[in-house]
């Protein structure tokens, strides 16, 4: 198999106005004939279908949540860039560009970047346009802040709450289109296999999570936007309910999976507090925009924060990164915090932790600014910890929190599978090897407003397929297979449960999967996920039965994908020897213990063919050639 | 510690339910009430049993998923906290707490702690969006719009959806939720053409959900997680009947 990724030819910053010129149309008047399944209603998926409603296709929409409203985007707090320069401070779509190639650490298409960058502006007017309630400054205009590291103030944001404003601006024209009936919507339905008709992505069968039921649905083009699969660690920032079982399972049925080695994690979260706890929640990065990074000089320092004199703490990123400081990348942040953990030098009960202290800030600003500021940060996190940031700095240890991984997709956004388009997080296109900070909800309403209106018009308009209905042998097929496997799950009858399952999983992968890696740990890795998913299916406990609303065998479903998935996570960590932006392998470091890369040998996008559950899956390569910038080794000194 | 529940099952949208009473043994302050919930449910499938159906997504108070009566208060005692941001260091060894589902025509029960807001997303679908098109949008910055006023839409549009308002409010009425969108829009210079059909359509159809009316108790706003304020709801009046005398 060859894969080609169909970016266009000429320059750079032609390449999407040219391959919109180029592109087919589907007639106005042809529209209402073609359908089109959207699974997912995050920023990428209520994007595509409000805007794939307006354009006049039949949009049927499915999400897992009792309402689209819901979807997992709701929670991202801290803000979207865009390329607008209304600070006059030097940006541009170039820049944008740049930084974004660059802080993926140069694993990322340029092509898929530039275009990135360029309809980024248009999702502000957008959003604007819906009624999204972004900060402004008092003369009227729109406010914008610097956001995890970028050297522009680019971000836009409402308060703590800017994924819930853009979902809740998507969501809203997206019932817009239901009450027009060109949009249909399925809450609470799991998608749990997508159904192919001569090599064609033509459907799905979910399985409605009230009834029990399983459905089929029937469609021209059927597009992912169902999120990343950071969950298989079990703790994460990613809502509970987050999965991969809708990617997984198109994986099972041919479209390769690029790059799952590259997850992201978050520098700042609250840190694990037990055993019971459920999920990590997340502190915006924002915050390091005015508090400091610090953990004391010594190891084994167990006096309170307040009696450590500034003689004995060491802000060890400011130290090591004076142009950058406490604003380097994530990834960078990330894996100095474990370090000085590592050294013995963590703070707060269990040693896992590092300061962030607003202390400075306090003195600097004066309370109220800070609180201006933060304040549903700072109370959120009182909430949860019990203490109060004004007083005692905030503890911090990074956590899991977004899949850079993904299904492969081309420049049109689809996959290898036709007519199967990808969306969103659920795809590896934009971010590389590492995600800045607020380039997520861009990629999300990039895909879905700006990019998938064209490119899906452009396969429907240029693709025949066979007129079928769900009765199609296809279907019945994969029905029973979800059927089987759900009999399977039922069937089982064990003592352990998915939730315990799971967590000895993410245990396991962020052991030896997650912040640093090497080759006897990945192997490791690699000799324990086939016993743990043995385990699965000789001892999981699922009581109840399928013909109702059983959340238990929802997770249980969802649990068994992880244990399948996991292991190419592992495997694929394992055959890039290189370190590149989140995927840090120890044998490839700089002498000052930064990533280091090996363009020569890596400089490519993995992307594997599912072979069999347990089999080894077959490696595919697409180059990733660099025409208009050149790879460096990135440096935040 | 140790805590007593007695919960709501029901095994389904027609089923007759009842309470059944749970222990939750060696509950640490540090847990979420819904992680406390998730260790009753562990014991609960070790052994055999059905577990208890609550559901939530983000666990962080934002997606307005999860939401229950914790003794006759939505989301239970702590101002301003969704049930998924309220941490078991509340409470103390030994208390006894009801668990039940939201309970309002308008919000059927699915099973056990679980009910269905679909209404919410019809109410939406009356009127509760900027009929715009992607694409061809002015410049961002085009619009002005002060800073109060961006804020005050803020405060309106930080609605999680979550039905607390609903539960706690003894005619059931779902004012505060229509009327908070009604706000945001209502305030910003984009929600100003559909202005007066907005109000109209999203009240008509908040009403045919079978919503009571609002009688200006105040309980949802005590309840509500987010603070929305009782003043959306004297806005919404005031611009339906603006947009009745001008119809
Ligand atoms: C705490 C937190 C804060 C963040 N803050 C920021 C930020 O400030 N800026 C930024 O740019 N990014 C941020 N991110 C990242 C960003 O929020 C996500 O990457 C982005 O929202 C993903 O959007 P999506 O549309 O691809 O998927 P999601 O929003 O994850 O939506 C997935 C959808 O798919 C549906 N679904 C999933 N599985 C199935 C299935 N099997 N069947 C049917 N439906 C299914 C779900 O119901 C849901 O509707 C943050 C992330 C987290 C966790
Ligand atoms: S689970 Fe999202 S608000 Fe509680």
């Amino acid at each position: 198999m060859t894969l080609d990724s169909k970016v266009p030819s000429g320059p750079l910053a032609e390449k999407w106005d040219s391959h919109k010129f180029a592109s087919k149309l589907v007639n106005p008047a042809n529209r209402r004939k073609h359908t089109v399944i959207i699974v997912g209603t995050g920023l990428a998926g209520a994007s595509a279908a409000s805007s794939l409603g307006e354009l006049g296709y039949n949009v049927l929409s499915f999400c897992i949540q009792d309402s689209p409203r819901r979807a997992h985007s709701i929670a991202a707090q801290g803000g979207i860039n865009a390329a607008k320069n209304y600070q006059n401070d030097g940006d541009s779509i170039y820049r944008l560009f740049y930084d974004t190639i660059k802080g993926g650490d140069y694993r990322a298409r340029e092509a898929n970047v530039y275009r990135l960058a360029q309809v980024s502006v248009n999702i502000i007017d957008q959003c604007v346009a819906q009624g999204v309630p972004f900060a402004r400054e008092y003369g009227g205009q729109l406010d914008n802040r610097s956001f995890g590291g970028a050297q522009v103030s680019r971000t836009f944001y409402a308060r703590g709450q800017t994924g819930q404003q853009l979902l809740l601006g998507a969501y809203q024209s997206m019932q817009r289109q239901v009450a027009r009936g060109q949009v249909k919507q399925f809450p609470n339905r799991e998608m749990l296999d997508l159904v192919l008709i001569n090599g064609q992505a033509r459907g799905i069968i979910v399985r409605n999570l009230v009834t029990g039921q399983l459905e089929r649905y029937v469609a021209d083009a059927v597009c992912l936007a169902t999120g990343g699969y950071g969950t298989a660690y079990y703790l994460s920032t990613n809502a509970v309910g987050s999965n991969v079982t809708a990617s997984w399972r198109a994986h099972k049925r041919g479209a390769l999976f690029a790059n799952p080695c590259f997850t992201q994690i978050h520098p700042t979260c609250i840190p694990v507090s037990g055993e019971d706890q459920s999920k990590l929640t997340l502190m915006s990065e924002s915050l390091r925009n005015d508090g400091r990074v610090w953990v004391p000089k010594n190891t084994g320092d167990k006096r309170r924060a307040a009696d450590i004199p500034e003689s004995e703490r060491d802000y060890y990123l400011e130290r090591k990164y004076p142009s950058f400081g406490n604003l380097v990348p994530r990834d960078v942040a990330s894996r100095n915090a474990k370090q000085v953990c590592d050294e013995g030098r963590g703070v707060g009960e269990t040693g896992l932790a590092v300061y962030l202290d607003f202390k400075d800030a306090i003195q600097r600003l004066g309370h109220d600014v800070v609180a201006a500021r933060y304040g549903n940060l700072f109370e959120m996190y009182e909430k949860i910890t019990g203490e109060d940031p004004y007083t005692v700095p905030m503890r911090m240890y990074p956590a899991i929190h977004y899949a850079m991984g993904g299904l492969w997709v081309d420049y049109n956004l689809m996959s290898n599978v036709p007519g199967l388009h990808v969306l969103g997080e659920a795809n590896f296109s934009d971010h590389g090897a590492n995600r800045l900070g607020a380039s997520a909800l861009m990629q999300g309403l990039a895909d879905g407003y700006f990019v998938i209106p064209y490119t899906l018009a452009h396969y429907i308009a240029g693709t025949k397929v066979e007129k079928v209905t769900t009765d199609h042998d296809a279907f019945k097929e994969a029905e029973n297979s979800v059927q089987d496997r759900i009999n399977k799950v039922l069937a089982v009858k064990g003592t352990k449960t998915p939730r315990e399952l799971h967590r000895q999983l993410g245990r396991l992968l962020w052991d030896d999967v997650g912040m640093a890696r090497n080759e006897a740990g990945l192997k490791k890795a690699l000799a324990t996920i086939p016993k743990l998913r043995e385990e699965f299916w000789q001892n999981v406990a699922v009581p109840g039965d399928a013909n109702n609303l059983n959340k238990n065998l929802e997770y249980a479903g969802r649990v068994a994908d992880y244990l399948e998935f996991a292991e190419l996570l592992a495997l694929d960590a394992l055959t890039r020897t290189e370190s590149c932006g989140g995927h840090f392998r120890e044998e490839s470091q700089t002498p000052e213990g930064e990533a280091q890369r090996d363009d020569a040998h890596f400089s490519h996008v993995s992307a594997w063919e599912f072979q069999g559950v347990g089999k080894t899956p077959t490696l595919h390569k697409e180059p990733l050639v660099f025409e208009e910038v050149h790879p460096s080794q990135r440096s935040y000194k | 510690m140790k805590i007593h529940l007695k919960v709501w099952r029901q095994a389904g949208p027609t089923a007759h339910g009842q309470f059944v009473n749970y222990t939750a043994e060696n509950v640490s302050p540090h847990m979420s009430f819904l992680e406390m919930l998730d260790v009753v449910n562990e014991g609960l499938i070790r052994k055999g049993q059905e577990a208890i159906a609550f559901d939530s997504d983000c666990r962080e108070g934002i997606c307005g998923t999860c939401g229950f009566m914790v003794s006759g208060i939505p989301h239970g005692p702590e101002p301003h906290t969704t049930v998924c941001q309220l941490h078991m260091r509340k409470f103390k060894d030994g208390d006894a707490l009801t668990l039940e589902p939201w309970r309002s025509k308008g919000f059927p029960v699915l099973r056990d702690l679980i009910v269905d807001r679909s209404a919410f997303d019809r109410i939406i679908q009356a009127g509760g969006y900027t009929s715009v098109n992607t694409g061809g949008a002015q410049d961002a910055n085009a619009i002005l719009i002060g800073r109060d006023t961006a804020e005050a839409a803020m405060d309106s549009a930080a609605c999680i959806g979550c039905g607390a308002c609903v539960a706690a409010c003894k005619n059931a009425s779902a004012a505060l939720f229509t009327s908070a969108k009604i706000t945001h829009l209502s305030l910003l210079p984009q929600g100003q053409v559909e202005r007066g059909t907005r109000v109209l359509n999203m009240v008509e159809r908040m009403d045919m959900e079978g919503f009571g009316s609002c009688s200006n108790e105040g309980e949802c706003e005590a309840v509500c997680p987010k603070g929305i304020s009782l003043r959306n709801i004297a806005t919404m009046n005031r611009e339906y009947w603006k947009a009745i005398l001008s119809s």
